[in-house]
């Protein structure tokens, strides 16, 4: 079946860059909590989580990621030149979910033209205008992490501007 | 910087929530959805859910996932309850594969809580003071009622233009249908109609039925079994993308060759390359309206070489010369193979040569659609639309095509089929139309010239779906105007005095106009009364998509305010014409608008569709579930409809009423550019202006003008251009640009795009901001067929990229691994 061959690739493009786990605090339950517990908060508290330094990025040499758990895979790239969201000294670092939000397949990152590209249905995403789908069969963007770089260059992850395929709740 | 949801997680569905059978409604794949509804304050759990799966878990690739564009809160039962439409995985049409149209279907209903669609009609509104007010059914009915009674008694019913709907989904349906058709077929006898996208009461593929092939014979499934796919002026990844995801890159998968007759490259193609591997696909990039050409050096190919189905011939098929004339009502004769054949024969160089493509292209196609294949008979599926249906010569070339699968016996067989591959899914069901007459009136030409004193408009915006638009809108609105005028003025008096003053100024050339949809359209600023219809799943809804598969949408959620279902709307005018003709002395007349007493759809199911086939009823369909029963149906056994895979499985050809069964080859005669004033376009404009469909708002972009996600992607409507003509004219991506000719202008952004040849541009159809028909000229063919692809024009920069603009992302449609 060539269509899960390319799952496959996918897949294995993005671990080649080494995966980062997550740091930072375990997934707080919020969705279905009880009547008789602690009332949850109006949003999802996500974990921050340390994905990388600025120095370990090269421009368009894309990092694989988990975020905000080890279940959901994502990439972190710099692009070499400013975009509306942004993070880092040049403003250029930028994160998102690498499951399609169509059908959840593993996307491929096209480094010619900037592109995360889906396997199973053809869609397609463009990184450096916020993740907007190009063309494809999503009815949303790309999620894309929001990032905070520290005085010592370190990037966290510490939110999603939509909601990450397969999952009800960004946090589990 | 792209469009954010913000939103990081949604209600879960309780096990208790209420399931719903739903058929998506914008296209004619017609996908299997679930809708679910549950009470405001209740929950499911990550572990107790209505899906019966651990949601705590990160579901795989093709898992069950709701995207939030599936979910809203709507009205059900004067109650504000949860709505989650997900796709079904055990539908055979999408097996749980889910468009960017049919994932949206919730966040496109109208909702107070969520404020999304707030643009929908609650109540009927009527010209007063100025502007349009709200008011009753019973008022707005009585003036339609009594403008229309005195129209059509003191003139005839040919003073009534009406311009309908007639497809299924959406606002259509068996049930619409049929209550629109009985009011103006059965108790009027209209014939000044017109339907949503052509301006004419008219089939769209005259001669495949006149041939006695019915346009959807086969059965999605065909294409997972088939030797060749060909695909001709069509993009099925855009505009049917379920059956090209779930069928037709089976068959690709399964080896099948794939061949696409386009002049443009899309993304359907560089799908099909990326599936099948492009050795296995065949791109016929040619010269814009020259399809029949090509057909024509097909079948004279595979005929030369002996590649026909012989058997198939002889015994399915006309035995020798004429069976139908060519005359006024059939633009090209029909007969046997050797009679078309005689007037068809053309050369694969002479087609080379006119089509502008390579010979041995042409001679690899029929090669893959009929050279025997290990000594066996080769298979192919063949599906068009738009590029031929709304080509050049539409009758003739529609007919060529069809050729081509009756010499190689590919209709009514497994892994075979030539359809249409449709717009909306279907949904017809009316009297008889016959009255219309063959060809039927031009009514668009009808109205501009000064014809007809009262429109009724069902779900139809010739404002951005007609051609000659540009001509139409000024003779409709300086028309409509006199009606407001009148009206205006004599808003003080009675009822009586104010229907004396629309008709005097109808008949001083005014025009008056009353407009059925579920919002206040464009063509709706020239309405004097707007009255409000609810759509599929506000009401329950039949339809049936394209491999004939009918099934029930069922209702979830309340009508919106004060609408109602077009056939509810039908039966109401019905039973106020009845009661003005009698007011007005007029008894007998009054009794042809009896037997409207219907509650509900239902009643208008049962009046109409069931009528003629008495096995089908609501429960019967609900119990089919998504699945449905694929028409027509045979009977009802063992608890289930029967219905048939495909037609003509029998070899027998009916379609077009013959006796004998046998089907009729056409003979297709080349003549250029049909339809008047082509040639001279195109000999004195730079660019050819195709018109193209995309799969974002595809049958949707009525509703999309009110959705985020959409307008962020395209805040005007693109126009692809190579990057060579845009660098010569000095434009940039995004920049606004007006394509102008003798017809009119029109306006998009400049979409630069590497496939696009020099000289072609490609602008999105039917958008509200920028109406493609302003500059396609009024070209028809004999039976009134308008030839929209064939339109050439000039294009001016007018303004640099807004912020909207440069905020798109102009990069390639094409997926690239």
């Amino acid at each position: 079946m060539r269509c899960k061959k390319m799952v496959d690739v996918g897949r294995r493009q993005f671990l080649r860059g080494g995966a980062l786990a997550a740091a930072g605090a375990a997934a707080a339950t919020v969705t279905t909590t009880p009547a008789q517990a602690t009332p949850a908060n109006a949003q999802v508290d996500y974990p921050s989580g340390k994905l990388a330094n600025v120095a370990d990025l090269a421009v368009n040499e894309p990092m694989d990621i988990e975020y905000p758990d080890a279940d959901s895979p994502g990439v972190l790239i710099k692009l070499g030149q400013a975009v509306d969201g942004g993070v880092g000294p040049d403003g250029d670092i930028v994160a998102y979910s690498v499951l399609c939000p169509h059908k959840g397949y593993y996307m491929s990152y096209n480094s010619e033209d900037r592109t995360m590209n889906c396997p199973g249905h053809f869609s397609r995403f463009d990184v450096e205008a916020g993740g907007q789908q190009v063309w494809g069969h999503a009815t949303q963007n790309l999620p894309q992490f929001t990032l905070r770089v520290d005085d010592n260059g370190d990037i966290f992850a510490e939110g999603a501007s939509d909601l990450i395929f397969g999952r009800p709740s960004n946090v589990l | 910087m792209a469009y954010k949801r913000q939103i990081d997680r949604l209600p879960i569905p309780p096990k208790d929530a209420k399931v719903h059978n739903v058929t998506c409604h914008y296209c004619i794949v017609g996908c299997g959805y679930k809708a679910y509804t549950w009470d405001r304050n209740k929950q499911g759990t990550l572990k107790d859910n209505a899906f019966g799966i651990d949601l705590g878990e990160q579901q795989n690739a093709d898992g069950t996932w709701v995207a939030p564009s599936m979910y809203n809160m709507v009205k059900q039962d004067g109650k504000d309850v949860h709505l989650a439409v997900v796709p079904d995985q055990e539908c055979v049409v999408n097996s749980g594969l889910v468009s960017i149209r049919g994932g949206r279907m919730a966040e496109n209903r109208p909702s107070k809580v969520t404020g999304t669609q707030q643009q929908r009609l609650s109540d009927p509104l009527v010209w007063r003071n100025g502007t349009w007010q709200p008011t009753s059914w019973d008022d707005a009915l009585d003036l339609v009622a009594r403008v229309t009674a005195r129209i059509v008694t003191e003139g005839s019913e040919d003073d009534l233009l009406l311009s309908m709907f007639d497809h299924g989904g959406s606002a259509g349906g068996y049930e619409n249908t049929w209550g629109t058709g009985k009011l103006y077929f059965d108790s009027m006898k209209v014939k000044n109609a017109r339907i949503h996208n052509r301006p004419a009461y008219n089939s769209e593929v005259h001669s495949t039925r006149d041939m006695g092939v019915d346009e959807l014979q086969y059965q999605y499934s065909d294409y997972e079994v088939t030797d060749t796919i060909m695909i001709i002026g069509a993009n099925p990844l855009e505009t049917q993308t379920n059956l090209f995801l779930n069928h037709m890159r089976k068959g690709l998968e399964n080896g099948a060759k794939f061949i696409m007759v386009d002049p443009r490259r899309t993304v359907t193609v560089n799908a099909a390359e990326e599936v099948a591997g492009a050795e296995n696909v065949l791109h016929l990039a040619i010269d814009p309206g020259s399809d029949m050409v090509l057909f024509n050096a097909l079948f004279t190919h595979i005929v030369d070489q002996g590649w026909t189905d012989s058997d198939f011939v002889t015994n399915s098929t006309f035995a020798s010369g004429e069976a139908v004339a060519e005359d006024a009502a059939h633009p090209a004769g029909l007969g046997s193979l050797d009679y078309a054949l005689a007037t068809c024969r053309t050369s694969t160089a002479e087609a080379a040569e006119i089509c502008k493509v390579d010979e041995a292209d042409i001679i690899k196609a029929a090669e893959w659609i009929a050279k025997p294949k290990d000594g066996a008979r080769r298979k192919c599926v063949t599906a068009y639309e738009k590029g031929v249906i709304w080509g050049n010569d539409n009758y003739r070339t529609v007919g060529s095509i069809v050729n081509i699968a009756l010499a190689t016996g590919n209709i009514g067989r497994e892994g075979g089929g030539c359809c249409r591959l449709g717009g909306h899914q279907e949904g017809y069901y009316r009297p008889s139309d016959a009255h219309v007459g063959r060809p039927a009136t031009y009514v668009d030409q009808l109205l501009i010239s000064g014809g007809g004193k009262v429109q009724h408009v069902w779900a139809c915006d010739h404002y951005k779906t007609t051609l000659n638009a540009s001509q139409y809108k000024r003779a409709h609105r300086k028309r409509a105007e006199m009606v407001k005028d009148a009206m205006d003025a004599s808003a003080a008096g009675s009822r009586e005095q104010q229907v004396d003053a629309i008709v005097a100024a109808v008949n001083a050339g005014g025009l008056f106009v009353v407009d059925v949809d579920i919002h206040h359209s464009q063509i709706g600023q020239n309405a004097h009364v707007i009255l409000p219809a609810c759509e599929s799943n506000e009401m329950n809804l039949t339809s049936m998509n394209g491999e004939r598969r009918l099934r029930l949408s069922e209702k979830y959620m309340d009508r919106y305010g004060n609408s109602l279902p077009d056939c509810l709307i039908a039966a109401k005018l019905a039973q106020n014409m009845e009661r003005v003709l009698r007011d007005m002395g007029d008894d007998a007349y009054a009794d042809q608008f009896k037997g409207y007493d219907w509650e509900t759809e239902e009643d208008a199911f049962m009046d109409g569709y069931n009528q003629g086939n008495p096995d089908v009823t609501y429960e019967r369909l609900r119990a089919m579930g998504n699945n449905g029963v694929q028409e027509p149906v045979q009977g009802f056994e063992d608890g289930k409809l029967v219905g048939v895979e495909r037609l003509y499985m029998d070899g027998k050809f009916t379609r077009h009423g013959r006796d004998d069964g046998k089907a009729l080859f056409c003979a297709a005669s080349w003549r250029g550019l049909q339809a008047p004033g082509k040639e001279q376009e195109r000999a004195t404009h730079k660019f050819w202006i195709n018109n193209v469909r995309a799969n974002i708002f595809w049958q949707n972009q009525f509703l999309d003008k009110d959705n985020d996600f959409i307008q962020d992607r395209f805040p005007y409507p693109f126009i692809e251009m190579n990057a060579d003509d845009m660098a010569e004219m000095g434009l940039n991506a995004g920049d606004l640009i007006e394509i102008h000719n003798e017809n009119g202008t029109t306006q998009g952004m400049a979409y630069p795009t590497d496939t696009a040849a020099r000289g072609q541009v490609a602008m999105v159809f039917g958008s509200p901001t920028g109406s493609q028909g302003n500059v396609v000229n009024p070209g028809v063919n004999e039976l009134v067929l308008p030839d929209y692809k064939h339109t050439w024009g000039n294009i001016r920069k007018l303004a640099d990229a807004t912020p909207a603009a440069k905020a798109v992302s102009f990069k390639s449609k094409e997926y690239t691994s």
